[in-house]
């Protein structure tokens, strides 16, 4: 698979074998997220998006193959026709290029929120204190938290928290920014406004970013390319247009239709409802609507 | 009964030596032992079979020996093969090593209980594994292991109670001592209390440092709050911070 332009890929799977014991998760996937691309995985529960996320990270390692981050191999490289393992340092320094989003959160409760933002800018990067706190302030501002740079993470909402570690992620520019159903554990009152922080990021910067989400309509709004997964393996792929008006697998279409249809209609969001003569089916569907993202995302509904 | 007492305040400088020397033994044995048990935990840790084996010996010995037994060959042995150690020194060497061999288990499984998040998040972050035991791992495990090593205190304090097998006049010591001027009754009831309120002072410290460990983790009262008279629910305050 080559990128457009025959550019250097951000994100490149070549024959990329994973497994858990017996367990086949990925089986000689191959795929390439370019340079500012907006990628969305999606499929059902157990068909590896996030192992195909953390072993970005090197959250967990490949058991066969290569995955390259600027066209620089991540974790094994190819010499004289041996796959070997690259040290450790060389993993750690690719690995600064790459950012994640988890669904859980995970800020240090042993920190403040500010500290969670600058410690690895400062110990990590080697950025100075202030540097770092000025900039922390600047994203704290950007996610609507600017009041709560002292607090600890537990005393905040688990919007709030997931907030903080969006800051957290782009405190480290990355090039490579992976979100793991970053709304998955929040209240369906605040998924809104952690989508809306995530678009205006999509929006303001050039970051790669690879997606895992539920939320069809933010996928829709966000991403330039979705590819669905089913088992392991790449079903069906294209822009948001073509997936969601034309999608042309059956399991697209079942998937589709099992995670976003209207419960009562059975239309798809973007969809006519069968029947309605020409009316576009109401926005009231379990993903939330993007307007919504826009005017709650600092907390102050106007 | 009050020649009793008399003979008590005869000796009470005698028995406030003997409350110093197991007071050093005391701090200084936890103090080795702190160092031991970081030491082991972390090194009982490593991916790499021989570092890890090495700690696993280590602990294994320690715990499987008796401490009586440890410190006879410390303080009998050596000397034999041309190694004179101070009697202090043995003992806290003894007690460092028993006890650190047990809060080394202790340090192991608090950092182990660290919720895989707080690990993964710290290499999304590319910190050095140094960095992350440092700075996010290990003052989270810290707040878990206070009350075992809390407990395991107290057993330390009491166990320094075998060093007058080594000729060191400790509290024990002064207390036999007591009984010569008094009686078996008075001298060891004596004995009970004064051992009772340094435990109780020990734990007391234990359960300061454990109410700001988790404050420092956002959990709780600081501990100022927790000390404090002036609060509006004293009551209350005072209280939970002498319990938790
Ligand atoms: N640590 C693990 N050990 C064993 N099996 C795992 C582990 N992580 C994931 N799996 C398995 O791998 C498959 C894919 O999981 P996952 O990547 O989490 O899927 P998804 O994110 O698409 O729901 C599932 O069958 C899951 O049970
Ligand atoms: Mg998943």
């Amino acid at each position: 698979m080559a990128a457009p332009n025959g550019a250097v890929p951000a994100i490149e799977f070549r024959d990329v074998q994973k497994r858990f014991g017996d367990t086949v998760v990925l089986d000689g996937l191959n795929f390439t997220v370019a340079k500012g691309d907006r990628v969305t995985l999606i499929g059902p529960s157990g068909s590896g998006k996030t192992t195909i996320l953390r072993l970005v990270m090197t959250l967990e390692d490949l058991t066969d193959g290569y995955i390259f981050i600027d066209g620089e191999p991540l974790t094994h490289a190819e010499v004289d026709g041996e796959r070997v393992e690259l040290k450790p340092k060389h993993k750690t320094e690719i690995r600064k290029r790459i950012g994640m989003v988890f669904q859980q959160f995970n800020l240090f409760p042993n920190m403040t929120v500010i500290e969670n933002i600058i410690e690895a800018p400062v110990h990590v990067l080697g950025m100075s204190k202030e540097d770092a706190i000025e900039k922390a302030r600047g994203l704290l501002d950007q996610v609507g938290l600017a009041d709560k740079e002292d607090a600890h993470p537990l005393e905040l909402s688990g919007g709030q928290q997931q907030r903080v570690a969006i800051a957290r992620a782009l405190a480290m520019d990355p090039e490579i920014l992976l979100l793991d159903e970053v709304t998955s554990a929040l209240d369906p009152e605040i998924v809104g406004e952690v989508l809306g922080i995530l678009k205006d990021v999509a929006e303001s910067t050039d970051i790669t970013m690879l997606i895992v989400t539920h939320e069809m309509q933010f996928a829709r709004d966000v991403s330039n390319r979705i590819l669905m997964f089913d088992g392991g393996r790449i079903v069906e792929e294209g822009t948001p247009e073509e997936f969601f008006t034309n999608p042309k697998e059956q399991r697209t279409r079942d998937f589709l239709q099992a995670v976003v249809a209207d419960p009562i209609t059975g239309a798809l969001p973007w969809q006519p409802a069968p029947g309605a003569s020409g009316t576009p089916a109401a926005p009231a569907t379990p993903t939330t609507p993007s307007t919504t993202s826009t005017t709650t995302q600092d907390g102050d509904p106007l | 009964m009050d020649s009793n007492f008399e003979a008590l305040g005869a000796a009470l400088p005698r028995i406030l030596d003997g409350v110093w020397i197991t007071l050093q033994l005391t701090v200084g044995g936890a103090l080795l032992a702190m160092l031991i048990a970081v030491t082991l935990g972390l090194l009982a840790r490593q991916e790499n079979i021989l570092v890890r084996g090495f700690a696993r010996a280590i602990i294994e010995f320690f715990r499987g020996t008796s401490l009586v037994v440890q410190l006879f060959w410390f303080f009998f042995v050596l000397p034999q093969l041309g190694v004179e150690l101070d009697a202090m020194f043995v003992g806290i060497l003894a007690l460092g090593l028993n006890y650190g061999a047990y809060a080394a288990e202790v340090v192991r499984g608090s950092i182990n209980s660290v919720p895989q998040g707080q690990w993964e998040a710290t290499t999304a972050l590319s910190m050095t594994s140094a960095q992350r035991m440092r700075r996010v791992i290990f003052p989270q495990a810290w707040a878990l292991m206070i009350p075992s090593l809390s407990n395991l205190l107290i057993h330390l304090l009491k166990g320094t109670a075998i060093v007058s097998f080594i000729t060191m006049a400790d509290l024990t010591f002064r207390v036999d001592q007591l009984r010569i001027d008094t009686d078996t009754f008075f001298a060891y009831t004596v004995g009970l209390i004064i051992y009772f309120v340094l435990a109780y002072i020990l734990t007391l410290v234990m359960n300061m440092l454990e109410v700001q460990a988790k404050h420092r983790l956002g959990r709780g009262e600081s501990l100022r709050e927790a000390l404090s008279l002036r609060s509006p629910d004293t009551g209350v305050d005072a209280g939970e911070g002498a319990r938790s």
